[in-house]
């Protein structure tokens, strides 16, 4: 099956990022093919390469990092949230005059049609949120 | 291809960011032609109250944005009975949202229906896309 995943929440406050970070897994290793993984309202902090977590809990970005890698997956942070919410890649760091850029590897910054596609072309969109 | 997307919206406007996300989601969704409805449902119902005020939070008021919807071709909103009734409210505190018939002369009609529980239970299992804020 085709699926598409959309997290609505955080790192670490809740589990909603965990959750689907399993879910994808899990899917991938039944066979399944995860068409995209798009990233909304705070789940956009996800992307954010600064954070730095006790070495002895899971690095939940670097997680999808290394799951992105692997699969060659589709991560895509939307711009509106990124935006507000001060996630930047090295582009939209430029073009608003910004001295940072913080989008971990193997995310990338889009809109929201993005998220209406996956939705059209997956055989189901499965939303992670609180 | 065209898919039945519906919208289900369960937070009150201003708390957090969720039911403004959600309209920028909904009219992204417009733009790409498919079949769009939504819900108001649990504190979402307060998201289409009239008369809405923010100046003293310091908050833009973005609800003047939802009699838009009709100029989207979204028909169909639905309100649950039994949400807005826990909560006092009856139809004539919300907005009054209207989109216009063009086969019949362009006559303005509700896109507002008053369900109750158990109709939304059919009316999402209709459904091909279901996002829920």
């Amino acid at each position: 099956m085709k699926l598409a995943i959309q997290i609505n929440e955080g790192p670490y406050q809740h589990q909603a990022s965990d959750s689907a970070y399993q879910f994808t897994r899990a899917a991938l290793a039944k066979g399944h093919e995860i068409f995209r993984v798009f990233l909304y309202h705070d789940g956009v902090n996800n992307a954010t390469r600064l954070a730095v977590p006790p070495q002895d809990d899971r690095n939940i970005t670097q997680q999808w990092t290394q799951l992105q890698k692997e699969h060659e997956l589709d991560l895509v942070v939307c711009i509106a949230a990124a935006q507000r919410r001060g996630l930047l890649d090295e582009d939209e760091a430029k073009r608003q005059g910004k001295d940072a850029n913080n989008i971990a590897e193997g995310f990338r910054i889009s809109g929201l049609g993005q998220l209406i596609e996956a939705g059209i072309e997956a055989d189901r969109l499965v939303v992670f949120g609180d | 291809m065209a898919k039945k997307f519906l919208f289900v919206n369960r937070k009150a406007p201003y708390g957090t960011i969720y039911a403004l996300e959600s309209l920028e989601v909904v009219l992204i969704s417009a733009a790409f032609e498919q079949v769009v409805s939504l819900v108001f449902m649990d504190d979402g119902v307060y998201e289409l109250t009239r008369g809405q005020k923010t100046d003293a939070i310091g908050m833009k008021n973005f609800s003047p944005t939802y009699s838009a919807l009709g100029d989207y071709e979204i028909k169909n909103i639905y309100i649950e009975k039994e949400s807005l009734e826990a909560r006092g409210l009856t139809l004539d505190d919300l907005q009054h949202l209207v989109w216009e018939d063009e086969d019949d002369d362009w006559a303005e009609k509700d896109s507002i229906h008053l369900v109750s529980s158990k109709e939304l239970a059919s009316i999402m299992a209709d459904q091909e896309v279901i996002i829920t804020f």
